[in-house]
């Protein structure tokens, strides 16, 4: 194993993990938190997406299901935090391979995939708004309690560390993801699954690992997410903003590759704020700049900012050989 | 159950599903010719419903006239959409479609909701809670000129289809892209023509479906997953496959509402279109893929 290879990240965690010690603003730890959740988020739609090109509509399924489960556990069964948090993204990792066996044994690609996994969020988040176990229409609060034993923080900064420990170890598992024989095979399912299989790769099982670990990781976020607003419900859960937002960052950042949803969740989050500023509190402006900045990536970067980065990179330092990783962020 | 009630139901069903297939209509059609699915295709129907809303309130145009103009108008929006948004914003490539189709129901939907707020709004016009007695049962006038506005726009797509030139183009483009292509036929402009046909089929819809029932910025996705089912039971791209697939989606939730309730009538459409996608992906009428 390269391990130059984990330097970048080691710099960037170690970089972030510095900001609550200068800035102790509630109002930026805030935002960094936020930005930090959706990376966590958009990080497993990368790993489906951009790394094996299965485009999910629907990564609200296991954000909700790893929500969920950590208010439910804890609630109702009077489990420990910790050990909520960490059933919340087994669960949340059983649905992905639970929905990835269904979908990817019978097949469905493309389009169809996109269709399928928004059609089980769309199951999912009804079925949450009437069963009684979801607390249905009104939702669950988790009860507040602060002490690390039930995974409650008074200060911001300590929440602003989890979510980016949680981030750390998904930049490191999407790095060793890139670097094994598994992640091979999994872009070579992307480039051309007919072929992967001609070569031998057993296509079916690599994606069904793929949306494992993808459904862990948000799984993992809304997890984190019922910890720090200790409230979940419906719309919240399995609505289909966490389904745009998760794919926005990648695909903003740049799509396979392990910094561009960091990158991504950054800049996005970014313009959601300066929208809000410009209208005061209107709903949903925030949102269309999002689907603006999504069609002119598309359009212009279709490899997202990391993308644009390692052009004018190229440009300013012509690389001494060629470049043979797309990866190279 | 007593027929009494079995039958109204079947026969509002199947007076609503023709609206869900004129929606869905429009959805197979784009898929057909394109082979991407559009997700923007809700959010038009929304925006047509918005559309047609307030040329009723602001300039008292009754929704059945409004449907003269807002069908061009969608027409020409959705050919705009294709040939200068999607087209070129997607490379050509598939999964860009997709995203590119995503990101314009973002944009639309809450354009809508940051420009009207979450209210949902009602028309009022003289006839719409009229009814006919037909055989003993009492079926509402505008579901019934729906209905009839629905089956007749689905025989004119189907003559447009096979008797124009436009329309051999469109179902040339469908078959054989590159064939199509060298003989002359100009792709990017039957690709629009397609997603302008599409929306316009959205337009005609938003106008029957107003009179009985309301508009809000999110009222479009309720529709499209119906819409998306219906596509993917009759067979994906199928035009008879789209129509047969609306008539039942919409008997089979008119059944599951009266038996299981309204909430819990969704969830069938759901699981049926989960497990049509999971068993039989070409649909019913569809060819293997």
């Amino acid at each position: 194993m390269n391990l130059r290879a984990f330097l970048p990240i080691v710099a960037v965690v170690a970089a972030l993990a510095c900001i609550p010690l200068v800035i102790d603003s509630n109002v930026v730890l805030n935002f960094l938190v936020t930005a930090l959740l959706l990376t966590l988020a958009g990080q497993g739609w990368n790993v489906l997406g951009g790394y094996g090109g299965q485009y999910s509509f629907g990564h609200a399924a296991f954000f909700g299901t790893g929500a969920y489960a950590t208010a439910i556990l804890q609630m109702r069964y009077g489990l420990n935090a910790w050990a909520a948090f960490a059933a919340g993204i087994a669960a949340g990792a059983g649905v992905g391979a639970a929905i990835g066996a269904l979908t990817f044994r019978s097949g469905l690609r493309g389009s169809y995939f996109a269709l399928v996994t928004l059609a089980f969020a769309e199951v999912l988040r009804i079925i949450a708004s009437v069963a009684p176990v979801t607390g249905a229409g009104v939702g669950i609060l988790i009860k507040l309690d602060v002490g690390a034993r039930a995974l409650q923080f008074s200060s911001r900064a300590a929440f602003y560390w989890l979510i980016l420990a949680l981030v750390a170890i998904a930049l490191v598992v999407t790095r060793l993801v890139e670097q094994s024989r598994f992640g091979a095979w999994l872009v070579a399912v992307r480039e051309n699954e007919d072929a992967a299989r001609a070569l031998g790769v057993d296509a079916t099982r690599v994606k069904l690992g793929a949306i494992t670990i993808s459904a862990a990781m948000a799984a993992a976020a809304g997890c984190f997410y019922a910890q720090y607003f200790l409230f979940v419900d419906a719309p919240i859960a399995y609505g289909p903003w966490i389904s745009v937002e998760a794919l926005l960052a990648p695909i903003i950042g740049g799509v396979g590759t392990v910094f561009g949803p960091l990158l991504g969740a950054l800049l996005i989050k970014t313009l959601g704020e300066a929208a809000k500023l410009v209208t005061g509190d209107a709903p949903g402006l925030d949102l269309v700049v999002y689907g603006i900045v999504l069609i002119v990536v598309i359009a212009f970067a279709p490899r997202g900012v990391a993308g644009v980065v390692a052009r004018c990179h190229a440009r300013l330092l012509p690389p001494r050989k060629a470049s043979a990783g797309v990866n190279a962020a | 159950m007593h027929l009494s009630i079995l039958l109204p139901a079947v026969v509002n069903g199947v007076l609503t599903g023709a609206l869900y297939a004129l929606i869905a209509l429009g959805l197979t059609l784009v898929y057909g010719v394109l082979h991407i699915i559009n997700f923007a295709h809700g959010t038009l129907l929304t925006a047509a419903l918005f559309a047609a809303f307030f040329m009723q309130k602001s300039l008292g145009v009754d929704p059945y006239l409004a449907v003269f103009v807002l069908t061009p108008a969608f027409f020409t929006f959705g050919y705009g959409l294709q040939r200068f948004v999607i087209g070129p914003a997607s490379h050509g490539n598939d999964g860009n479609i997709l995203l590119v189709t995503l990101g314009l129901a973002v944009i639309i939907e809450n354009a809508l909701l940051f420009a009207f707020r979450g209210d949902t709004r009602t028309i009022d016009v003289a006839y719409g809670f009229a009814v006919i007695p037909v055989a003993g049962m009492f079926l509402s006038v505008p579901r019934l000129v729906g209905f009839a506005g629905a089956v007749v726009v689905a025989l004119l797509l189907w003559l447009l289809l096979t008797l124009t030139d436009t329309g051999k183009a469109i179902r040339a483009v469908a078959r054989e892209k590159l064939g199509a292509q060298l003989c002359g036929v100009d792709v990017p402009h039957i690709y629009a023509v397609t997603f302008g046909l599409g929306t316009a089929c959205v337009a005609i819809a938003a106008c029957l479906l107003i009179p009985t029932y309301y508009v809000n910025p999110g009222v479009g996705n309720a529709f499209v997953l119906i819409a998306f089912t219906t596509v993917v039971l009759g067979g994906m791209g199928s035009v008879p496959g789209a129509v047969l697939g609306g008539l039942f989606v919409g008997v089979v939730e008119s059944l599951c509402g009266l038996y299981l309730g309204e909430s819990l009538g969704q969830i069938g459409i759901f699981l049926m279109f989960i497990l049509v996608l999971l068993f039989r992906p070409s649909g019913l009428l569809g060819e293997r893929a």
